[in-house]
Order: C-alpha cells, then structure tokens, then sequence
C-alpha cells in the first residue's frame, strides 16, 4: 500500500498585502480590504486590521480564519493583562506576546503573517514583523502578504534602514512627516495592485500617533 | 457563636439539620467591613468602606471590575475574595469569545453559588468565608445580587453586608421604593449616606471609602477620590441647610444603632476580635 497523501488542507491563502511603517512620534499601519481564495474574489470590503490595544495596532495577511482566531485569543489576554495590570499594554509586550502565542502553534501554526505596528513606551513609532511561527523583530517598515516582495524592495529604496549589523545600533524609524508616509503607503499599494492579483479594491490606513487612532480609505483598481 | 461536636467538618450536619462551618463562614463575611450596593431600572452602585490594618498601611481592595457590564463589591476574607473575582473575570473572558456578546449577570452569579456550593460538599475543603455583592448591567436591565459562603444567592434592589451593615440596611429600607425611579446623581447620593451610615458618627471621607458605578452606556468603573469627595461635599452641604431633612437620618441613624446593639452581639464580638483575625478586613 503506497503513502496516502492528506485529500484536504486545514489551510486556505485569502490573499491580501499589509504594510507598516514607523515615524518618530507616529505609526501607519495600512492593509487592502480584497478578501479572495483561488481565483475568486469573496468579498472587496474584509478589513485585516485589529485594534489590539490603545497603541498596538496588527494587520495580517494569510489565512483570515486563522487571523481571526488569533485576534481573539490576544484580545482576551489582553483583557486578563488589564485586569492584573490596571493598564492597556504596552506595544514591545504585546509584540513578546503575539511571538509566544505563534509558536505555542507551532506545530500546528496560526496560517497568518503579521505586522505589528504602534507607539514604544517612549511615544515612538515601532513596527514588529512576524513569520507564521513567531520569529519577530523591530524595524522601521515592513510589509507581509501576497504584494510584499512587490512592496519591500521598493520600501527598501525609500526607507532603507540602517543595517542592524551595524555598530552602534542606529534608530530605525524613519524621519519622514506623518503624511509623507502615508502618500508612500498610497504608492505602494497603487503600484502592489497593478501586478498582484491578490491586492486591490480598497486600502484601509490606520494612522497611531499621541493624539489617537486615525482611519482612511483610499480606492484601489478592482480587477 | 456556639462550640459544639458537630462543628469541625463542613461535611458534618448537625442534628437540627444545620451544617455549623457553612454558617461560622457566614459569620466571616459578618466580621468584614461594609459593602453596599444599590440599583435603579438603568444603574447599579457599589460601596465599600475602606479599614486599613493601621496608619501605616493601605486598604484592601474590596471592589472589582469584573467585567465593562459587571462589578463586585466583596465583604469578609478578602484574599477568598480576590480569588473569586478572578474566576468571575475568566468566566466573562471566555463567555465573550465564545459567544461575543457579555455575560448574563444572572448565569454568572449561578456559576458563582455553584462553585460556593461546592465547597460545602467536600471533607477536604472550607467553605468561602466572602459574601458578594455582584452588579451589572444586561438584556434584561440592572441588577444586583448577593452571593453568599453557603451557596445561595439572592437579587436585591438594595443591600449591605459587612459590620454595621444593619445601619445602611435600615436606611435603605425607607428608601428603596424609589430607587428603581432613581436618577444616577440621587443613587450615588444614596450609597454615599448608606456608606455614612455605617460609620457611625465618623466624618465620611473619600479617603475611607470608595464608590463604583455601571449604567447604560456607562462600563463598570470606579469613581477617583476628586469625584466623591466633591459629591460627599455636595450632599453633606444640603444635609445641614435641611433642618429637618438633617433630623430624619440622625434619628434613623439612632434607632439602627440601638437596633446593632441590641441584636448583633455579634459586631460587639467583632470590635472585641478587631486585633485577632489580622486576616479579615
């Protein structure tokens, strides 16, 4: 009797692009709102952004049942955490938290591949890149999901960070306005839609700074 | 109370059919200082009054946010206490993901007696030696419940528990018919005199007591010291413009003394206690 191979997968690719960047005093977290699997489009209007606290905001690409189950299980800790804490938690420890609760997964992994963006203890921009596993760092920018080898490079030329090779560590946010970067987000996600057939519809961009939460939407070609 | 043979195991019952440590936990909530609570149809307050061990050390919390729609106000061990509440937080935590919609009040404080209960059926436990006064907001409307050590709990318009409760009871009593009409400045007033009432002669406060609040479009917070000292200021000023008004609440303020004096020897055998069970607050 030869190996059966699995005639299902637990898994599905809704496709999607995400994209993060950190400012000095803010943080701009953007993702498409296409939700698709195969070659079908389900729905032009799913939102891959998640409040997780005051100033911890994620947006995921990947699996959304997933996404959503993982959104769940870090909301209810966060509830626990205030409760013990009597405060919102901070993003570098929610950040530390979303990497343990991947690879509790990890040999059953959440399908979903994360940015975290929001505001340090210092009031600066950080954003967090994830693999599906938990594997994280700080950065400056980063951008996940079907359009992201279209996005990063391009990113990469705009905002090249300092190598982290580099001795003493240089801070990786970048020095560009509030609205500076979201006109780069724009671009990226103008252009991520010409050539990805994941990417398109609309672009929801949260932007985090001290005074709050800000939304906007932007239209994205719908082929 | 009463030393006998049947009082050392709570799996023990006593030939009149009582189980004795069940009620001696009661007797802990008794010992406990004050918690209050008070609902009208959109509104529910709690109250504590906070005893500190000495000067030189902070109060215990009494009163728990349990959940944006639920709070407790607790009275007797605090530490049984601190543990429950963090079994109501949990038990609201996964009610919410799994049903995403907040947790009926009155499931909660079911889940809540059935765990007492529990602890009244087993050798090798001890019964919760806290009584609760659980509100919170629902479908439904705003209620208020008591859980208690044995297991049973009750939906109040008002209540107290704790020593010198009897005093706030009484005022209370006078007064709950109006309370379902009640507007949320009138209900904090009232909690803020059932809380004085219970004081018995010391001046109220902010320091020394703390007041939470959950209404329609209102989560479950506690209020900050700023706000009930200048509610405490607000009303103890009309206390003493209102003659009469000033009159009616001493005289109640007697008889529900006269009333604790009388009945409850047990709260004379708290005062007595106050050094022995550092434990209890």
């Amino acid at each position: 009797m030869t190996k059966q191979n699995a005639n299902w997968s637990p898994y599905d690719n809704n496709g999607g692009t995400c994209v993060a960047i950190a400012g000095a005093d803010y943080c701009v977290i953007a993702a498409d709102t296409r939700m698709s699997t195969g070659y079908s489009i389900l729905t032009r209007d799913y939102s891959k952004i998640c409040k997780l606290a005051d100033k911890c905001v994620m947006a995921s690409s990947g699996f959304q049942a997933d996404v959503k189950a993982l959104q769940k299980q870090l909301a209810a800790r966060h509830l626990i955490y205030q409760h013990q804490h009597n405060k919102q938690v901070s993003c570098p420890a929610m950040a530390q938290l979303l990497s343990n609760t991947l690879y509790y997964k990890r040999f059953f992994p959440y399908y979903s591949f994360n940015v975290l963006g929001g505001l340090d203890n210092e009031g600066k921009g950080c954003v967090y890149t994830y693999d599906a596993v938990g594997s994280y760092e700080r950065v400056g920018y980063s951008s996940q999901g079907s359009g992201s080898t279209l996005i990063m490079p391009f990113l990469d030329n705009q905002l090249k960070s300092p190598s982290p090779l580099l001795l003493p560590a240089q801070d990786a946010v970048t020095p560009l306005s509030e609205s500076e970067a979201v006109d780069l987000v724009k671009t990226c996600f103008a252009s991520a839609t010409e050539r990805d057939i994941y990417t398109g519809d609309k672009l929801e961009i949260v932007v985090l700074n001290k005074e709050g939460l800000h939304r906007e939407y932007m239209e994205l070609r719908k082929d | 109370m009463f030393r006998n043979q049947y009082d050392t195991d709570v799996t023990t019952w006593s030939p009149a059919g009582r189980l004795f440590q069940v009620e001696y936990a009661m007797e802990a909530v008794k010992q406990g200082s004050a918690a209050i609570g008070l609902r009208s149809k959109t509104h529910v307050v709690l109250g504590c009054v906070n005893k500190a061990n000495s000067e030189l050390s902070s109060h215990q919390k009494k009163i728990f946010k349990v959940d944006d729609h639920i709070g407790v106000a607790i009275a007797g061990l605090t530490a049984d206490g601190r543990v429950l509440s963090r079994y109501m937080r949990s038990e609201c935590i996964n009610y919410g993901f799994t049903y995403e919609s907040p947790l009926p009040v009155g499931r909660l404080v079911v889940q809540l007696a059935d765990k007492a209960q529990v602890c009244t059926q087993r050798s090798w436990k001890r019964p919760y030696g806290v009584g609760l006064l659980v509100g919170g907001l629902d479908e439904s409307g705003a209620h208020l419940y008591y859980n208690c050590p044995s297991g049973n709990y009750f939906e109040y318009q008002a209540f107290a528990i704790g020593s010198r409760s009897q005093a706030a009871k009484t005022y209370m009593e006078r007064r709950f018919q109006n309370f379902m009409d009640s507007s949320r400045e009138d209900l904090i007033k009232d909690a803020l005199m059932a809380i004085r009432e219970t004081l018995q002669g010391e001046t109220l406060k902010s320091s020394i007591c703390t007041v939470a609040v959950v209404g329609v479009g209102e989560p479950f917070h506690i209020l900050d010291q700023e706000t009930v000292q200048k509610l405490i200021d607000t009303f103890e000023i009309a206390g003493k413009e209102e003659g009469p008004a000033a009159a009616a609440p001493d005289t109640a303020a007697e008889e529900g003394g006269a009333a604790a004096d009388q009945g409850a020897t047990a709260d004379q055998g708290a005062t007595a206690d106050e050094g022995v069970a550092p434990m209890d607050i």
